[in-house]
């Protein structure tokens, strides 16, 4: 009975010792572990399109919570002066979701640029999206409040050949991002202008 | 018979060094040695889990009630493991996740464990520090040389610099699964002929 006592006793109190010094650790590095996921998950897709920002549009970042969940804007400063925001949005493409980076310019209303962050897609054929600047290249200077669409579906948009899936995969996030865009349009713009240069 | 410190240390470099003589702990060694560097990353991050582990073990060994032993240097062994989890997520994150899955697995590791078991819950505090730095080290040295000679013949670089120029065609089946097995039986041939004189 007395061995049963010492080792329950002995197995809690090191599992809760355990316990408390990874807390305290995970609560430590959490926010340095929240910026290497972002430098390195999504800091190439916003340095894309955010290429000559006067800031670190990486760490000048506020969230927001849009019905239930909390995303996060970057801002990029140009000439002195925070315009450009950027965010993710999701679709799923030929492998299952995409992440889609959109930046608009707050000032002119329009997409700034469009940036893959993660993505499934078959290697050589959709994912090619990647390196494919003259397709994302359409979408810059676009209205931010456009619904794209690939010619076949009866839009504007040259599909990546081969790829139409993929293609389609990229306006439809492209539009969940407009449509978030417009739907928060004051508040991102609220605080865009808290960034300064 | 008893060993002195500096013997215990050094054993863990020739005599007993995984994953040679100790052939245990394979499965990281064959996964993540592709190049020098993850070498190198998955060693030390070993190491600093051994050497805190047989301290602690042997520290606790009086109060660890034996039907129970494993358990405890489980949760010791896992404590330790997440700490460098975090701590390499929150520093050197793409390091991490070229490791991926197998810095977790360093739980199960069997170096790990056997040290605990085997040495360090039979042992004072000192011995098993330079017992789990030995060890740790010819566990490193190990994977950086199988790794040395992976990458340089399977990608043609030395911890991502080119050493043999552009027109060397890079043996990719090196940096394969097959390839890991193939390396890891030559250098142990080698490390028996040079051991037998």
């Amino acid at each position: 009975m007395r061995e049963m006592v010492k080792m329950v006793i002995v197995l809690t109190v090191l599992s809760s010792l355990s316990g408390g010094l990874l807390t305290a650790l995970k609560n430590t590095t959490e926010e340095r572990i929240d910026n290497q996921v972002l430098k390195f998950v999504k800091g190439p897709a916003i340095e894309t399109i955010m290429e000559g920002a006067q800031n670190d549009p990486v760490a000048d970042r506020f969230s927001l919570t849009v019905d239930g969940m909390e995303r996060n804007f970057f801002v990029g400063v140009f000439d002195g002066n925070p315009q450009a925001v950027a965010f993710e949005a999701k679709a799923s493409g030929f492998g299952g979701d995409m992440g889609v980076m959109v930046g608009f310019n707050v000032n002119t209303d329009k997409i700034i640029g469009v940036s893959v962050t993660t993505h499934n897609e078959t290697p050589g054929i959709g994912a090619t999206v990647e390196t494919n600047t003259d397709f994302k290249n359409q979408f810059a200077g676009l209205p931010a409040d456009t619904d794209p669409k690939v010619k076949k579906d009866g839009g504007g948009i040259n599909a990546m050949s081969g790829a139409t899936v993929t293609s389609r995969g990229v306006c439809t996030a492209v539009r969940k991002a407009t449509d978030l865009y417009q739907q928060i349009k004051s508040q991102i713009k609220d605080q865009v202008k808290t960034f300064t240069g | 018979m008893a060993k002195t410190i500096g013997q215990e240390f050094v054993k863990g470099l020739w005599e007993e060094i995984p994953p040679f003589r100790l052939v245990l702990g394979l499965c990281p060694t064959l996964a993540v040695t592709k190049s020098v560097e993850n070498g190198i990353g998955m060693g030390l991050a070993t190491t600093f889990v051994l050497v805190c582990a047989n301290i602690l073990v042997s520290i606790l060994s009086g109060i660890i009630p034996s039907k129970i032993r494993i358990a405890c240097f489980i949760i010791i062994i896992a404590t330790f493991v997440t700490v460098v989890e975090l701590v390499m997520q929150a520093y050197t994150y793409q390091l991490f996740m070229e490791l991926g899955i197998f810095i977790p697995l360093i739980v199960v590791n069997c170096i790990v464990l056997g040290r605990s078991e085997a040495f360090a819950s039979k042992n004072g505090v000192i011995p098993s520090l330079a017992d789990g730095l030995g060890i740790g080290i010819g566990f490193t040295l190990s994977l950086t040389a199988i790794s040395a000679v992976r990458e340089s013949l399977g990608s043609g670089t030395l911890l991502g610099y080119s050493i043999f120029g552009p027109s060397f065609e890079p043996f990719s089946f090196m940096v394969e699964a097959p390839g890991a097995f193939i390396c890891l039986g030559l250098l142990l041939c080698i490390m028996n002929i040079i051991g037998r004189k």
